[in-house]
């Protein structure tokens, strides 16, 4: 659905992401993991057209991302930034609503949509208080709702940049289950950066790992997540501990490496 | 906290009432009381206090009021800022300066050939026009338009118009100086119909366009990129909004002089009566904008009657506390309300 052919950025000394290729497919969620400034928010900025490439191709649905206008490519690709900045006393209704703008929904579907989002990110109770007063995580939960309100009517592109970091565990499994069933239900290509290594594993179809501003390695989730790859990465011994389910669970205790 | 607001529909009826009522009677007050005749007959007393002076000064202040409103509430989602204003990022500093600079420099020039409606707004348009893309410029990082450098440079830029003003006073003769300083003081006097056309001319495009804003505007308020994301093309909004507000805001200046917080506490009201969705926000803003417009007015004319106290000390006057209520407000609240 959205394909990367060689795309590169080396401008500006803070935002370097080493030439990749990348393909997001209908129906998969696919995981980012990486340390702190490896280039992850780089590469959402990069693939959701914010930031253009200094070099490659970007292709949605088969054409080249720079020839849809604004509004077109906001049909076809919704993207949750990790900065939301929003100093005015909306209702939460009214927020998660301006995801529709770049669609065409006749009002009855955008109630839908919203009475489905609220159920499965717990925010019914909250649709009509203001989000100025809203707790952090609340209104992550509302800034993700309205991301997902902007899906398109057909499969579309969904990238999201640490849309769980102010979530608690119990959020954190819904909005991932709301996330995925999405995906598997109308074909959307979603791709989102994570910190959890868990969650990752256990969410995800296909994970990315990012390093020192290179995509290092990317494949099917279980091919991926090792440890010792893990290890590497991070910087810290990362070990797996087997489950009842056969997902395992990472952890790292130590302190890291010297 | 529950976000439990009027209904768009009751605020618009209650401030279109209310704006004809208070308009009516700002026909009637005045040294003269007007009957029915004078309506019936321009040519008569009666008819020429109606016709001249009294219409033209309602329309004037509806109009002012109207721009000045909406182009703070315009103001206050391009900056996303609630507290932002033009008048504090420089563009009524900016307009005044290019005003005075031409009433000091080609003042006689210009009323000889009776081009002074047209050259003055003119100048206040470019004025305001070069302050606020300075601001702007000067204000611009890498991540976009930062609000607290947006404010103070537009006092620095405001000093700097202000120092300008001075020492075109300094130079001027006793009655331009004399001219120049009531018109600073802000003041909707009107002799005839020609600002009021220009006026119309200007106001009407102005507001309908900033009225059609109304739902990008809401979603340039979830921040540049996140607009962009959604499809709106945040650069071309960004200087259609301002290429506006100058025009609507130089226009005011040119006519009215300074007449400041309209802006700044007319849509803040609003927001507090129905919410800070801008697809209503805008045009309310422009219907209370009128009424207190109207209100200020006929105030300034009624408590030092049979003089008059230029409307923008009034303003001010209302404004300023009004204004440092609501702040003191925010603050105490957690800076959490509208």
């Amino acid at each position: 659905m959205l394909e990367a052919i060689g795309v590169a950025h080396d401008r500006g000394a803070s935002r370097r992401l080493e030439a990749f290729d990348l393909r997001l497919k209908g129906g998969e969620l696919s995981g980012v993991l990486g340390p702190n400034g490896a280039g992850k928010s780089t590469l959402v900025a990069l693939l959701s057209g914010l930031l253009e490439p200094s070099a490659g191709e970007l292709r949605l649905k088969g054409l080249l991302l720079s020839r849809y206008t604004l509004r077109e490519r906001a049909r076809h690709m919704t993207v949750m930034l990790q900065r939301q900045p929003l100093d005015f006393a909306f209702s939460v209704r009214d927020v998660i609503a301006m995801g529709s703008y770049p669609l065409d929904l006749p009002l009855p579907d955008l109630d839908r949509r919203i009475e489905e989002l609220a159920q499965g990110l717990d925010l019914e109770h909250l649709l009509s208080r203001n989000y100025l007063s809203l707790s952090g995580g609340e209104a992550q939960r509302a800034q993700l709702a309205r991301v997902l309100v902007q899906r398109g009517c057909s499969p579309s592109v969904i990238l999201l940049d640490e849309p769980l970091s102010a979530l608690d565990l119990r959020h954190q499994h819904q909005a991932l289950a709301l996330i995925r069933t999405l995906a598997q239900r109308e074909g959307h290509a979603v791709l989102m950066v994570l910190h959890d290594l868990n969650l990752a594993s256990r969410y995800a179809d296909a994970v990315l790992l990012l390093g020192k501003g290179a995509l290092v390695e990317q494949g099917r989730t279980a091919e991926v997540m090792q440890p010792n790859k893990l290890s590497a990465l991070f910087e810290v011994p990362i070990e797996r501990y087997q489950t009842g389910d056969g997902l395992g669970v990472f952890t790292s205790n130590a302190a890291p490496r010297a | 906290m529950p976000a439990t607001h009027l209904s768009p529909v009751t605020v618009r009826l209650i401030l279109i009432a209310a704006l004809v009522l208070v308009s009516a009677i700002s026909l009637n007050y005045g040294a003269l009381d007007l009957g029915a005749q004078a309506w019936l007959n321009p040519q008569g007393d009666q008819g020429r206090v109606l016709y001249q002076l009294r219409l033209p000064r309602l329309l004037l202040s509806l109009l002012a009021g109207a721009l000045l409103a909406t182009t703070g509430a315009a103001a206050q989602a391009l900056f996303r800022n609630p507290l932002a204003d033009p008048s504090l990022i420089g563009v009524s500093a900016g307009a005044s300066l290019s005003v005075v600079g031409l009433m000091v420099l080609a003042g006689g020039w210009l009323l000889e050939h009776r081009l002074d409606p047209v050259i003055l707004p003119l100048a206040a348009f470019l004025g305001g026009l070069a302050s606020t893309l300075l601001v702007v410029r000067l204000s611009r990082t890498l991540s976009g338009i930062s609000v607290t450098t947006l404010l103070l440079t537009g006092m620095a830029i405001n000093a700097i118009a202000i120092s300008g003003i001075g020492a075109l006073k300094y130079l001027s003769d006793a009655d331009t100086l004399r001219e120049a300083s009531f018109w600073l003081l802000g003041n909707l006097s009107a002799d005839g119909w020609m600002p009021v056309l220009v006026l119309i001319v200007v106001a009407f495009p102005v507001l309908m366009l900033l009225a059609r804003e109304g739902h990008e505007l809401n979603l340039l308020l979830l921040g540049v990129s996140q607009a962009q994301l959604l499809g709106v093309d945040v650069q071309s909004l960004q200087r259609r909004l301002v290429l506006l507000c100058a025009l609507g805001v130089g226009a005011v200046v040119a006519f009215g002089g300074l007449i400041s917080f309209v802006g700044l506490i007319v849509p803040h009201l609003i927001r507090l009566l129905c919410g800070p969705d801008n697809r209503y926000l805008l045009t309310h803003s422009a219907l209370l904008g009128a009424l207190f417009m109207v209100l200020a007015d006929l105030l300034s004319r009624m408590l030092v009657s049979p003089a008059e106290l230029p409307v923008g000390i009034l303003t001010a006057l209302i404004g300023g506390p009004v204004f440092l209520s609501i702040l003191v407000y925010r603050l105490r609240s957690g800076g959490v309300d509208a």
